[in-house]
């Protein structure tokens, strides 16, 4: 019979040094993975794409999701490339990132605040994502943005329009492609100016959040600048329904103009009843009444039909450009979806790419090491000509384009026609230009 | 003086909307005794069902015109509607013009089947029950339908224009011009008010709907079954809601969130007009429609900013305090 000597506290002594012993590397390993947020150690990375799925952008939110998709399927070498194939820099090989092959994991911000920082929150803790991107609205993306600063990753913004997104609410940590409201003044500026004169008198509706405000002190400013006079700019709720209470009293304003700065379902509604109204077919002032919508998605487009035709406004990006990198996706995005994509769609594709670029120029997934390497990044082949990520408020410059409602589409798709390019000399301002002031980017914060 | 007369003329319609979906609310909380938070959803799916019909007339076959390309270069595949081949393009067209009126003949009986699947398959179990839980159970059964339509149809609002001759506007007077569909959705909305009051009024159902909603008891002990024709009547408020929706699509795109933006309105036009009060519904649906196209006035928001988000919720604290059954309330509904 045999006999053991262990003693209780033997056991436990024993227990104690072994387990410490095991420990040990753990603790090293686990000192090293802080070094910044959700460090990647595998063979994958994941980013995160939060997207309104649901609400009144969720056919905004599905288009940047099959973008994103694609994007991952372009970096992990399946597919044909894509904006791969025409990106001036040619650090990425269609082979991951830093060898690591990248997956991902959606949210669905319905378009809500709160809800996108929530869903945000849990793919930073729960699934760990490097970087988040996507969203359709600029009070959505600029409380991501503030969330993902304070979890140190990357964020790259999607539909973000609102001239605060890198203005006074601008962070270290996030990144804006898009373009904003006062680019869309500028632009379109020159262009209504040769269309409609000097002697205008306009009537703004504005939706009743960062992205309408700002946007319609760019637009008033920059009509201003041309002689037109602002003869009221009336604040609507977002997705009011029935616009019509707001729309009568333009009718006896004396406006000769009716600029609607909704966007969305709101900008649909808001332009039918407009033409419900008859106001297109009004003459004030000895002028043929006039609507104009300073920004347009083709979503948008769509959903607005025939009202829409001959309406002046402004895109980001456009399918229906000659450019080779707007082929290559449009080819892409084409043949997977059988649809041309989106405006919103293209920025999320291009944010992801131009990610996945500086972290392999950086050599690193730490978000600082990123941001450094997409501070005043100068790139080409992605749709818009010579871009610029700019360090001091991580706004991208590049061409505008000012677009029109076609007065006979051939499709579905036809629904707008470019009637000009905007060099990006016309459409930059300073850092401190003031309708950008009293924000500061801050430090960089890389979670460690 | 013609800005106060547009803002009547909008208030009107907003009313119309409201007092049709109130008057179902009230139909179906005066005979069944059920608060039904489903009720914006029914207005809702009548909207789709003249997106629906738009697309089944738009149905189409593809025809390849090698003259033009799509957006990848392959030669355009056109779209060719089936009923342009069977009627000939005039007939055809004009059809697909006019999807939005012949939806309503669609609308009734599949509205009235809805209803009766609702009531049936779902809200009889829950009479019995507090009110707390059919509220639960019929917001969820909003939430359901509507990401239900959201599947099929999508988030974007949809266009559903009024046939082309009724898109302009009319000359009311030398200054005010007002878009001739709206008019008509007024004076629809007045004419299905007027059909079912005179129903309820002059037909012996009627007459026996209404002896129950004041004493369900004892028209039962006569030997009526009176929960069929409280079923019938949730078939009818559903149609009701239905016709509403169908017929507000030129005015507002459908969306598939389109009912819980009136619902909560409609409820506080019930509310204010008197708990179970048909005429109550509709008075208070024109009354609150018209406070709040005036509160949308520049001069009115310029003195209270902000006041016409709020101010259908600022008459009905008013008139609660005031009268506390509401405009038209009745002694002992959903007082116990």
């Amino acid at each position: 019979m045999s006999k053991t000597n262990y003693s209780r506290r033997g056991v436990l002594k024993s227990g104690a040094v072994a387990g410490a012993g095991l420990a040990l590397p753990t603790i090293f390993t686990g000192s090293s993975a802080a070094a910044f947020t959700n460090e990647p150690t595998g063979s994958t990375v994941t980013f995160g794409f939060n997207v309104p799925q649901t609400g009144p952008y969720a056919e905004e939110g599905l288009d940047e999701l099959r973008a994103q998709e694609l994007a991952v399927e372009h970096l992990n070498g399946i597919g044909d490339g894509g904006m791969l194939n025409t990106f001036s820099s040619k650090a990425l090989g269609g082979d991951g990132i830093l060898g690591k092959q990248v997956q991902f994991v959606t949210g669905d911000t319905a378009t809500k605040s709160d809800v996108a920082r929530a869903s945000a929150q849990s793919m930073i803790q729960k699934d760990g994502v490097v970087m988040i991107n996507g969203g359709s609205s600029s009070g959505v993306a600029i409380a991501v943005q503030g969330l993902c600063q304070e979890a140190g990753i990357i964020f790259m913004a999607g539909l973000t329009h609102s001239n605060d997104t890198t203005g006074k609410d601008k962070k270290a940590n996030g990144f804006r492609h898009f373009f904003n409201g006062y680019m869309s003044g500028a632009a379109l500026g020159p262009v209504l100016e040769k269309e409609y004169g000097n002697d205008r008198r306009a009537y703004h509706l504005t939706a009743d959040y960062t992205w309408g405000w700002t946007q319609q002190e760019s637009i008033a400013a920059s009509t201003e600048a041309l002689g037109w006079e602002t003869v009221q700019n009336v604040l609507t709720p977002v997705g009011a329904g029935d616009f019509s209470s707001y729309i009568a009293p333009v009718l006896n304003s004396g406006a000769d103009t009716l600029i609607l700065n909704h966007y969305g379902g709101d900008m649909v509604n808001s332009l039918t009843q407009a033409v419900q109204f008859g106001l297109r077919d009004k003459q004030v002032n000895g002028k043929d009444f006039t609507i104009i919508v300073p920004l347009y998605s083709e979503l948008m487009a769509a959903g607005a039909g025939s009202n829409i035709q001959g309406v002046f406004g402004s895109m980001n990006w456009n399918w229906q450009l000659q450019d080779a990198g707007t082929q290559a996706f449009v080819r892409s995005f084409g043949e997977k979806y059988g649809r041309p994509p989106s405006g919103s769609a293209h920025t999320c594709y291009v944010q992801t790419l131009l990610y996945a670029d500086a972290v392999t120029r950086a050599g690193s997934f730490n978000p600082c090491a990123v941001a450094e390497a997409l501070e005043d990044f100068e790139f080409d082949g992605m749709g818009n000509g010579p871009t610029l990520y700019r360090g001091a408020d991580h706004q991208c410059f590049k061409d505008v384009l000012v677009m029109k409602g076609r007065d006979n589409p051939t499709n579905e798709y036809d629904t707008l026609e470019i009637v000009e390019v905007t060099p990006v000399e016309q459409v930059m301002y300073e850092p401190d230009h003031p309708m950008f002031a009293g924000g500061d980017l801050g430090e960089c914060n890389d979670g460690a | 003086m013609d800005a106060i007369l547009l803002q009547i003329l909008n208030g009107l319609d907003k009313g119309s909307a409201y007092a049709l979906i109130a008057l179902g609310l009230t139909l179906i909380f005066g005979t069944l005794g059920v608060v039904n938070f489903a009720h914006g959803a029914l207005f809702m799916i009548g909207a789709f069902c003249a997106v629906t019909m738009q697309r089944l007339f738009s149905l189409s076959y593809e025809v390849v015109d090698e003259t033009q390309t799509d957006f990848l270069g392959n030669p355009l595949k056109v779209q060719v509607p089936y009923v342009e081949g069977w009627f000939g393009e005039g007939a055809g067209t004009t059809l697909i013009d006019w999807s939005v009126p012949l939806a309503i003949i669609a609308t009734i009986p599949v509205m009235m089947l809805i209803g009766w699947a609702m009531e049936r398959g779902l809200i009889k179990h829950f009479y019995k029950r507090p009110h707390a839980d059919q509220i639960l159970v019929t917001f969820g059964l909003a939430i359901v339908l509507q990401e239900f339509i959201r599947y099929f149809f999508g988030a974007n609002p949809i266009q559903t224009p009024a046939p082309s001759d009724y898109q302009g506007t009319v000359q009311l007077t030398q200054a005010i011009a007002y878009p001739v569909w709206r008019l008509i959705y007024f004076f629809f909305s007045a004419f299905v008010i007027a059909g079912v009051f005179a129903f309820l009024q002059f037909t012996t159902f009627g007459m026996v709907v209404r002896a129950g909603m004041a004493d369900r008891e004892t028209v039962g002990l006569l030997g009526i079954d009176i929960d069929k024709r409280f079923t019938l009547m949730f078939g009818i408020a559903a149609a009701v809601a239905g016709l509403a929706g169908v017929m507000y699509t030129p005015i507002l795109s459908p969306n598939y969130h389109m009912g819980m933006d009136f619902l909560v309105l409609s409820f506080v036009v019930v509310v204010v007009g008197g708990m179970g009060s048909l005429p109550g519904a509709v008075a208070a649906g024109f009354l609150l429609g018209i406070l709040q196209s005036f509160a949308s006035m520049n001069e009115v928001k310029s003195l209270i900013p902000g006041i016409d988000q709020v101010i259908i919720y600022l008459v009905a604290i008013v008139i609660l305090l005031t009268r506390p059954r509401g405009l038209m309330g009745r002694k002992g509904v959903m007082e116990d």
